[in-house]
């Protein structure tokens, strides 16, 4: 065998076994949601058995999914989309006219995401107990768009840096105001980037569990808190808890795999000149 | 028909028979965990709300979940609950908080005289009971009569620590996948110390004496470890740290297990050949006992409780009246099977003859359950209440850390004794920034 042709069949093997391991829970989970709840724990575990749909029944009878999916959408959306408000200009502001101190100001923003979010459970509760906002969709998609900033204005203002100052001096030139350089200059060049930091910013609202389960009760419960509901400390869960976290995912699943080609421009974006 | 008859006569029955006044249509949001009982609750909860005019909201959490979750509401007077699940530990500590409303004002048709009396006294502070019961388990121990026969060996009528021990040497075969002695080993205080706990009792330990002083180094309790270490080590799954009630009851139910100290509430599951494989090869014996048997089977209620934040607290009470009342008992016996009964509540489940014919270990879980005494849970006297747990809000944290404390010492990270050193540590730490004795 060539050489050549040798390493690239070593490497394709390597990147089959790495997508291979980081899906295997997946689809374990997938495989788990059509098993009885017995086989489900059966040891060694089963990987041929007599499929059944039960779990997914008792998981459609028992909580309206559709409700939490929807809550779901539309809290990530709306978060996401009030974030990359805010962290446009922000990032824009920093990339393009940074001070002495915007790196500093950078790193102070990311530090927010290092402490664990319990530590202020309690401060949010009363604000939002005394604002109205427990179990409202609005509530928590101030709650994300807050959690959720640091990483999208970081995110930004790399993507950013990469534009040509030049060309925004050039538009500034003909006559530009920073609303439109911003809106007609910068936002088309780095639409990729921007892309990929929204979808980076849906697919962490919608998996995060901590402040959903904390500030929702039914209204605006996400499809975080319907799995939750199908854990249990007594008794046997795996299969049901399988089907509900199968069908908690696949709308973002569906989602990613379709702006995959997004996802990954956007991440490489600008990493080769 | 006769189920569709049932219900309708307990519908009607209900009506008639509820004292408490509650407005028509409102919408109450209760909060409860995931486990068959509730559920149960949940699928039967339209024939109320039919009854009533009134709807509910569920919210359905895992058992550590909710207990965070309805802490930080109630603590903060949230609101968000009108009705919640909670468990035996919390009632009387929120009782005294004043964060939930008396419940013994719920009528005379209620018959609070039926409620087993150690589960009313659980559920109570200063004589007011805060919270209902409804389903409540002690643990005993579920051993395998057919591996019992074949070793030509007769399980005591009230087991000792010791037997046990000579039990588990002789059904113990590793090469089979046979334990003798599986027990929780995952660390938590409802994980692990709900078997530590009782088992220390039973070996005459005390979490504090009478001054609040922690007593983790003494004699009885470094008997009881050094006892749970060896077995679980000698005759234990591979493994054990990883078990809790679950893992057990899986290895149980798969006949990997000869004998299985654990909750009363798992022998419906074990009987049901659905979910077991030894569920005709299965008997029950009391919880062991060594030097006493007082707080030897531990006890636990998952009870109704309605936060003194609701502002529909008539159409609370109508509710877990209901949930709690003997007609809901029967409603679930005819409609989901007299197996599926809610247990441990009322005498009246347990002089049913159809539950008895369900439920053959109905005896020994009310036995275990009756004798549960929560006030006088150990040899020597104590300034608490409560066996498996000490009830005072810094158990949590306590339990915890010596859980993990002892599962360290059954991994053999750390000797019994240097596990027991370190737990005393931490406990007097905490008691004393708590200000106790107090």
């Amino acid at each position: 065998m060539h050489p050549k042709t040798r390493d690239k069949l070593i490497y394709t093997l390597v990147g089959w076994l790495a997508a291979g391991v980081i899906f295997f829970p997946i689809f374990w989970m997938v495989l788990t949601s059509f098993k009885t709840e017995v086989e489900a724990i059966a040891t060694p575990p089963k990987l041929f058995f007599t499929p059944t749909l039960e779990n997914y029944v008792t998981v459609r009878e028992r909580a309206d999914y559709v409700h939490f999916a929807l809550n779901s959408i539309i809290i990530s959306v709306g978060a996401t989309f009030l974030a990359t408000l805010i962290a446009v200009p922000a990032a824009y502001a920093m990339a393009f006219f940074p001070g002495k101190r915007t790196k500093d100001l950078l790193l102070w923003m990311l530090s927010t995401k290092m402490m664990p979010a319990v530590g202020v459970l309690i401060p949010i509760y009363l604000l939002f107990r005394d604002t109205g906002a427990i179990d409202t969709r609005w509530g928590l998609i101030v709650v994300y768009t807050l959690m959720n900033l640091p990483i999208v204005v970081w995110m930004l203002y790399t993507f950013f840096k990469e534009v040509p100052k030049d060309i925004l001096e050039a538009g500034r030139m003909d006559g530009a105001k920073p609303k439109q350089e911003v809106w007609m200059l910068l936002m088309p060049l780095s639409l990729p980037g921007i892309a990929s930091t929204a979808l980076l910013s849906i697919i962490l609202c919608w998996n995060e569990a901590f402040w959903s389960l904390n500030l929702t009760t039914s209204q605006a419960a996400p499809l975080t808190t319907f799995i939750a509901s199908f854990s249990a400390p007594e008794g046997l869960f795996w299969a049901k808890l399988s089907a509900a976290s199968t069908i908690a995912i696949a709308p973002i699943l569906v989602f990613g795999w379709m702006s995959q080609r997004q996802l990954v421009r956007g991440l490489t974006f600008g990493a080769v000149k | 028909m006769r189920f569709r008859k049932v219900s309708l006569l307990s519908a009607v029955a209900f009506v008639v028979s509820t004292g408490v006044a509650f407005a028509q249509g409102q919408t109450l949001t209760i909060a409860t965990v995931n486990n068959a009982d509730m559920i149960i609750m949940q699928r039967l909860s339209p024939k109320w709300e039919q009854a009533t005019g009134n709807k509910l909201n569920w919210v359905v959490l895992e058992e550590n979940v909710l207990r965070q979750r309805a802490t930080t509401d109630i603590a903060t007077k949230g609101g968000q609950f009108d009705i919640i699940t909670i468990g035996s530990y919390e009632a009387p500590i929120w009782g005294k908080q004043s964060w939930l409303l008396p419940v013994d004002d719920l009528g005379a048709d209620y018959d609070y005289a039926d409620i087993i009396p150690s589960v009313k006294s659980g559920l109570s502070y200063n004589g007011k009971l805060y919270a209902v019961p409804f389903y409540a388990e002690s643990s005993f121990t579920f051993y395998r009569k057919d591996l019992f026969d074949q070793a030509g060996i007769k399980m005591a009528d009230k087991p000792t620590y010791d037997q046990i021990a000579e039990y588990a040497a002789k059904l113990t075969d590793k090469s089979k996948e046979q334990y003798g002695f599986c027990q929780r080993g995952k660390p938590g205080w409802g994980e692990n110390m709900a078997f530590v706990g009782p088992m220390v009792n039973a070996f005459g330990g005390r979490w504090f004496n009478e001054k609040w002083e922690p007593q983790l180094t003494t004699e009885p309790w470094k008997n009881a470890i050094n006892y749970y270490v060896k077995n679980m080590r000698e005759y234990g799954p591979p493994g054990a740290t990883a078990n809790g009630h679950n893992e057990n009851r899986a290895l149980f139910a798969t006949g990997h297990c000869a004998m299985w100290v654990d909750a009363t509430s798992a022998a419906g599951y074990i009987y049901n050949p659905k979910e077991s494989q030894v569920a005709d090869k299965t008997a029950f014996a009391p919880a062991p006992v060594e030097v006493t048997s007082n707080g030897s089977g531990w006890f636990w209620a998952w009870s109704l409780g309605i936060p003194a934040s609701t502002k529909k607290a008539d159409a609370a009470k109508s509710f877990v009246k209901w949930a709690t009342s003997k007609d809901y008992i029967t409603l679930v016996g005819t409609e989901a099977g007299w197996v599926s009964a809610p247990p441990g509540t009322r005498k009246s489940t347990y002089d049913n003859p159809e539950y008895q014919k369900a439920a053959p270990f109905a005896k020994v879980v009310y036995e275990s359950i009756a004798n549960a005494d929560l006030t006088k849970p150990t040899k020597d006297p104590v300034p608490y209440i409560g066996i498996q747990y000490v009830a005072i809000p810094e158990f949590q944290g306590i339990g915890t850390v010596v859980g993990q404390q002892i599962a360290a010492a059954l991994a053999g990270q750390s000797t019994v004794d240097q596990a027991l050193d370190s737990a005393q540590r931490s406990t007097e730490r905490t008691m004393k920034q708590a200000g106790y004795p107090k």
